[in-house]
């Protein structure tokens, strides 16, 4: 369980004169849900979006181990759309559900590097498995889902690459408390079907009991890592984002 | 009027219509996708005039091959203009790509003027075209009239085919929402909207194809005054879909025809009504008749 899947080393994202990702240090094994924990603000999403290549950053390294090859491939300054076809994928924050495309043609989309029509197709029953309100709503526009709905769509198209690594970006936000459970309930199926996350959460408490190992980003640094036990049980980090 | 002559302005409205509809389907697909008004088009749509000039009249080829050859010969016009007008402008404020848009347009006129000359040319219309086919009631029609709506409606139902059911078609639809989402989804950004410049340009050849037997003469401007109805119709139906630009070229062409057709006196103000029906969608509504409300645009 420990071969590492994803190694970064000292990353850096600048945005113009603010440098708000400072010699950020991860690893993520095969298998685990890692969660990175802080502030609004803190530079979370920011170290989410360089691992996909959405934004521009630079590293010592940055190392994606597939699991399908163990082939250790250098991720640095690769475009978004490469990502995906290693294996990365992520459900971004804010869901960023296309609204005027139907569930089902947000999911195809999800599955858009691949042509294996029946693959698709199972991968599609799985998703609508692990939610069944998406089946329901399978030929309505993304715009009339709830924001819960919404947040399924990301999590469920994320899925249809069939990544080895899941990234997944503030997945609780703006959902009620019954449903945040709901969400972790269900990344923590997702992993225990095999396959590894990266969690980036605001919820601290939540993403902690989820996760097998947490990082704390304090503005732009890590400030304190160890296994999701340990840190919720860390007295600083009860004070800062535990609410005692 | 009889029902002859009213047949006449009937099957003119609906071939102009649809010649302004194919031609608009090209403005409204690039802008879908990048927010561009490609102002290029109307003379991506005379080049392929040109092509099917130059292939059939002076290379004196068949015309079935030099539709092919002008229909590659423009798309592939079409492909360079964005690779090396708009491409290096992707990140640029929207305003340089619009800057850049206009001086294609100017060049490539002008490029016209010095390669082909500024004297217009005659196009010698193939005598099948033009033979009357007599109906019932004396009503005459020349086939070319109903060639022209029955090609621009099976290439917009193809193409219409191609956005829902197809996965670049998928991709296209995506990214006029979303780009970044998109990319995330891994698709290559820059070969869909070189898709959306090709598909664009292909159907601007076909109808430059069909007006130049229509009219039958080119010249370097001939695109200006299409390119900028077909402009307005796309706006009229709502720029960045597909069928409000189709819809939106047969009401401009119903317009310009039947207005002249009831009203003689009027013939000089033709191209005013063009604009007049602009001026009214965009005061009473400026998403056009099937435009997407903006909120729905995350």
């Amino acid at each position: 369980m420990s071969e590492a899947m994803l190694k970064i080393k000292n990353l850096n994202v600048n945005y113009g004169a603010i440098h708000a990702v400072r010699d950020v240090s991860i690893e993520i094994n095969r298998g685990e849900i890692v969660t990175l924990i802080g502030a609004n603000g803190a530079g979370k999403s920011s170290v989410i979006r360089a691992i996909m290549g959405l934004v521009k950053s630079r590293s010592d390294e940055m190392t994606f181990i597939s699991p399908r090859d163990n082939k250790p491939v250098s991720i640095q300054g690769k475009p978004a759309e490469a990502h995906v076809k290693l294996g990365i994928s992520l459900s971004p924050e804010g869901r960023r559900i296309l609204p005027q495309l139907t569930v089902e043609e947000n999911l195809n989309l999800g599955a858009y590097i691949r042509d294996d029509v029946n693959g698709i197709a199972d991968d599609m029953e799985y998703v609508y498995s692990l939610f069944p309100r998406l089946k329901e709503r399978r030929r309505q526009k993304g715009s009339t889902l709830s924001g819960g709905e919404q947040q399924m769509l990301a999590v469920g198209r994320a899925l249809m690459s069939r990544p080895d690594l899941l990234m997944l970006d503030e997945p609780s936000l703006g959902l009620a408390p019954i449903l945040v459970e709901e969400v972790f309930e269900i990344i923590r199926t997702i992993n225990a079907q095999g396959r590894t996350i990266l969690l980036v959460e605001q919820n601290a408490f939540a993403a902690l009991k989820a996760a097998h190992r947490a990082y704390v980003l304090e503005v732009g640094t890590i400030g304190l890592s160890g296994t999701g036990s340990e840190l919720l049980n860390d007295n600083k980090v009860r004070a800062a984002y535990l609410g005692g | 009027m009889n029902l002859n002559i009213f047949v006449q302005h009937f099957i003119n409205a609906l071939s102009l219509g649809s010649l302004y509809g194919l031609v608009a389907v090209g403005y409204t697909m690039v802008y879908g996708i990048l927010r561009l008004i490609n102002f290029a088009h109307g003379d991506i749509f005379m080049l392929g005039a040109y092509f099917v000039y130059f292939a059939t009249i002076v290379y004196k080829l068949p015309w079935a091959v030099g539709v092919v050859i002008a229909i590659i010969g423009t798309t592939i016009c079409g492909l360079l203009v964005d690779r090396i007008a708009y491409k290096p402008l992707r990140e640029a404020p929207r305003i340089s790509a619009l800057i850049s848009a206009i001086g294609v347009s100017f060049f490539i006129e002008n490029f016209a003027v010095v390669v082909f000359t500024g004297m217009p040319r005659p196009v010698v219309q193939p005598p099948i075209l033009m033979q009357p086919i007599v109906l019932p009631g004396d009503v005459r029609l020349i086939p070319l009239g109903i060639l022209v709506p029955i090609v621009a409606f099976v290439l917009v139902g193809c193409l219409l085919w191609l956005l829902y059911r197809t996965k670049p078609g998928l991709a296209m639809r995506a990214i006029s929402f979303d780009i970044e989402t998109t990319r995330m989804m891994g698709v290559s950004v820059n070969r869909i909207i070189a898709l959306a410049f090709g598909l664009g340009s292909a159907l601007a050849a076909v109808a430059g194809i069909l007006w130049a037997l229509r009219y039958p003469r080119v010249e370097p401007f001939m695109g200006m005054t299409p390119g900028i109805k077909a402009f307005i119709a796309a706006v009229f139906g709502g720029i960045g879909s597909v069928p409000g630009a189709m819809i939106g070229g047969l009401i401009l062409g119903f317009v310009e025809i039947m207005s002249v057709a009831f009203f003689p006196t009027l013939s000089g103000y033709k191209d005013a009504f063009a604009f007049c029906l602009l001026i009214l969608i965009l005061l009473f509504r400026p998403t056009g008749l099937l435009g997407e409300r903006l909120e729905d645009k995350i």
